[in-house]
């Protein structure tokens, strides 16, 4: 039973990885004001970038340089054309999730490539604690990135300058604006975040845990993260803890069935959606979305 | 939206002045030099993509010159690849239609891939379990259709005026969870599963009887379409006119563009937000029952084929126009016609999506920039008045 136990807590760590990166990205963009439903479009760029950079370079920890490239590169055009251009966050985001399929399908039949994988380290004497020792701490080496990547996040945004102001644009970019922020600018650099670690998050799934680029990997993994910020109500600890549930009720998904148990997997795809929205329901009135969110910022209009 | 402007306590902050309400045009001696630039900057950028998938196809080893020729070949040559076109443009044009309706109530549906797979499943119930004589269980399973799309943009309605959750979030969210409802009555067989006698089934209905197939206009080598296509441009006129010229259609466009105003004048945001919901919905799901009943003619996973999207997409890019979007629709046919005859040339098929998408930015590249432009010339009139009041 506690080898069940083992296995299954490994697979929703390794699953929720993935999510914890760009989970941590798309806070950062939506408390800045962009509800950003092109974080699909990064984690899969980020995902078929990072294989193809360590197919080129024969270098797995340079696949997520990729990653990470590609997603600031998919973020870099949502920003230009929704903070600064003002075209519509979501044609934006829409199209560029259309763009990234696309391209990742077509440079998948075109192009060979054989992509590396990075290595496991396990963390001495720590890993060999019983039942939790492996999931936690034998894991590939980008994961151990979150332990940076968490706090640092969680210092800018709630303890920086910088994150005063992004938190600000998000709520209320017109009193943000007369104070002086450029409101636009911090959306745009909210995004540009976001990009990185969504980029990183889709790199480790191609790179670390599969080790090869399927035709759409992610798989809407980017809306579960989505949903799994909507479900955190919008704080950083919520988000994270909503990715290791929606990691945990993927492989229980996957885990239950091997196990002898039938199981309504319908009811466990849709769960995180459905988990999310209940939380929209039942918490609206304590937990609420920034002021802004998804509305443009443009000075002087109404 | 609706938020931020309800809360503001300032009652002296002016409704938007009424020209708004009407088509925003350009003013004054200039005009027809701002119409020469922005034609121009259309062909600029779309130029400018089509160079990009260009050099993509050139970059790849292929010739860029036979995927146009593929690509026209597909949806624009002959009547047969025409009709193509047109049956890929109705159900673009019924969802966009529906989305047009809801942003013009200040509503941003988003979830129309989930209501277009809800109403096909619904219609799907109707086509396969019901049995009145003639033509009776095709118009039962569209109205099926369009009620279940309105069901599930009704959800999102009541979570919104109930509860105050916002309906971009709640229709996204919903959007997923309706895949799910589609998948779970395909494997079940007492629900829509296929009745196979022999060996595995597939996780897809049983083929629809030809009583409920949408007829075909035309025959096949020569012009042909689907009435599908009738379905969408009545239904996109009847809309359009409802919009512009009855109380209801001002109602509504009045609270998209000023809730405060439009409280203020009696109208009664949840009604007639959740109205504009349901009848978004519901559109959505009549495509859903479209695509089923005059092209799919069975439902698998995947019926929706992204159309809900697309069609969204079509509803932004035509900036809330309903004839624009019946143009864009037509064009967004056709290039998904097209793809269908790129394997031919031994170019993946996904490269229609690429094209797609950097056409679509390429199309809200110049009214972006154009819009910016007057903003700034507008902020600047205003401050040159203040300097000379003072």
């Amino acid at each position: 039973m506690s080898d069940a136990v083992t296995t299954i807590a490994a697979s929703a760590m390794r699953l929720s990885v993935p999510l914890a990166f760009a989970g941590v990205g798309e806070f950062v963009a939506e408390r800045a004001g962009t509800l950003n439903i092109s974080v699909e479009a990064m984690m899969l760029s980020g995902a078929y970038a990072g294989a193809l950079g360590s197919s080129v370079s024969h270098n797995a920890a340079l696949g997520f340089l990729w990653g990470a490239a590609a997603g600031l590169l998919i973020a870099f055009i949502h920003a230009t054309f929704s903070h600064r251009l003002q075209a519509n966050t979501f044609v934006v985001g829409l199209t560029l999730n259309v763009l990234a399929l696309g391209l990742t399908n077509y440079l998948l039949e075109k192009i060979q490539m054989s992509p590396r994988q990075v290595g496991v380290v396990s963390i001495p004497l720590l890993s060999r604690i019983p039942v939790l020792g492996k999931p936690l701490f034998a894991e590939r080496w980008p994961a151990y990135l979150l332990m940076i990547v968490v706090p640092a996040a969680w210092w800018a945004v709630y303890r920086t300058r910088w994150g005063l102001e992004m938190r600000s644009v998000g709520e209320n970019p017109k009193a943000a604006d007369v104070t002086g922020v450029h409101v636009n600018r911090r959306r745009r650099q909210g995004l540009l975040v976001c990009g990185v670690l969504a980029g990183i998050g889709g790199a480790y799934l191609s790179v670390a845990e599969v080790g090869t680029f399927n035709s759409n990997m992610t798989a809407g993994r980017g809306f579960i993260v989505i949903a799994a910020v909507i479900f955190g109500g919008w704080t950083l600890r919520g988000t994270l803890a909503g990715c290791l549930l929606f990691g945990g009720v993927d492989a229980l998904r996957l885990a239950l069935p091997a196990l002898g148990y039938t199981i309504n997997s319908e009811l466990l795809v849709s769960s995180p959606y459905l988990i999310a929205l209940l939380a929209m329901l039942f918490f609206a009135r304590r937990v609420r979305q920034p002021g802004a969110l998804a509305q443009p910022f443009e000075r002087g209009a109404s | 939206m609706t938020d931020l402007a309800s809360r503001d306590p300032l009652p002296s902050s002016p409704p938007a002045p009424a020209a708004r309400l009407g088509a925003s045009t350009a003013t004054g001696p200039g005009r027809l030099g701002a119409v020469t630039r922005e034609v121009a900057l259309y062909v600029v950028a779309l130029g400018v993509a089509l160079a990009v998938s260009a050099l993509l196809v050139a970059l790849t080893h292929g010739s860029p010159g036979r995927v146009v020729s593929a690509l026209y070949s597909g949806s624009l040559e002959g009547w047969g690849s025409f009709g193509y076109t047109l049956d890929n443009a109705g159900p673009l044009i019924i969802v966009a239609v529906g989305a047009i309706v809801s942003s013009r109530a200040g509503l941003f549906n988003i979830g129309q891939e989930g209501q277009v797979t809800i109403g096909a499943m619904t219609a799907a119930f109707v086509a396969l379990k019901v049995h009145p004589s003639g033509g009776l269980v095709l118009v039962l399973a569209l109205v099926a259709g369009a009620v279940g799309g309105a069901v599930w943009a009704g959800i999102a309605a009541l979570l919104r005026y109930w509860r105050g959750v916002e309906v971009v979030i709640s229709t996204l969210l919903l959007t997923f969870i309706g895949f799910q409802v589609l998948n779970y009555s395909l494997s079940r067989t007492f629900l829509l599963h296929e009745h196979g006698t022999s060996g595995a089934t597939l996780t897809e209905s049983d083929q629809l009887s030809s009583k409920v197939q949408l007829p075909q206009i035309g025959h096949y080598p020569g012009f042909n379409f689907g009435s599908g296509l009738i379905v969408a441009v009545v239904l996109a006129i009847v809309i359009s006119l409802v919009l512009a010229r009855t109380t209801l259609g001002f109602r509504l466009r009045l609270l998209g563009l000023n809730p405060v105003a439009a409280r203020r004048v009696g109208i009664r945001a949840a009604w007639v937000g959740s109205l504009a919901l349901l009848v978004s919905g519901a559109c959505a799901g009549l495509a859903g029952g479209v695509m089923l009943t005059g092209q799919a003619y069975r439902i698998t996973p995947t019926i929706s084929n992204n159309v809900g999207w697309n069609g969204l997409l079509v509803a932004l890019v035509a900036r809330n126009r309903p004839w624009v979007a019946i143009a864009v629709a037509f064009a967004f046919g056709a290039l998904q016609a097209g793809g269908g005859f790129l394997a031919t040339t031994g170019v993946p098929t996904d490269l229609v999506n690429v094209v797609e998408a950097l056409v679509v930015l390429a199309a809200v590249f110049p009214p972006a920039l154009d819009e910016i432009r007057r903003r700034r010339s507008r902020a600047k009139a205003v401050v040159s008045e203040a300097g000379g009041a003072a």
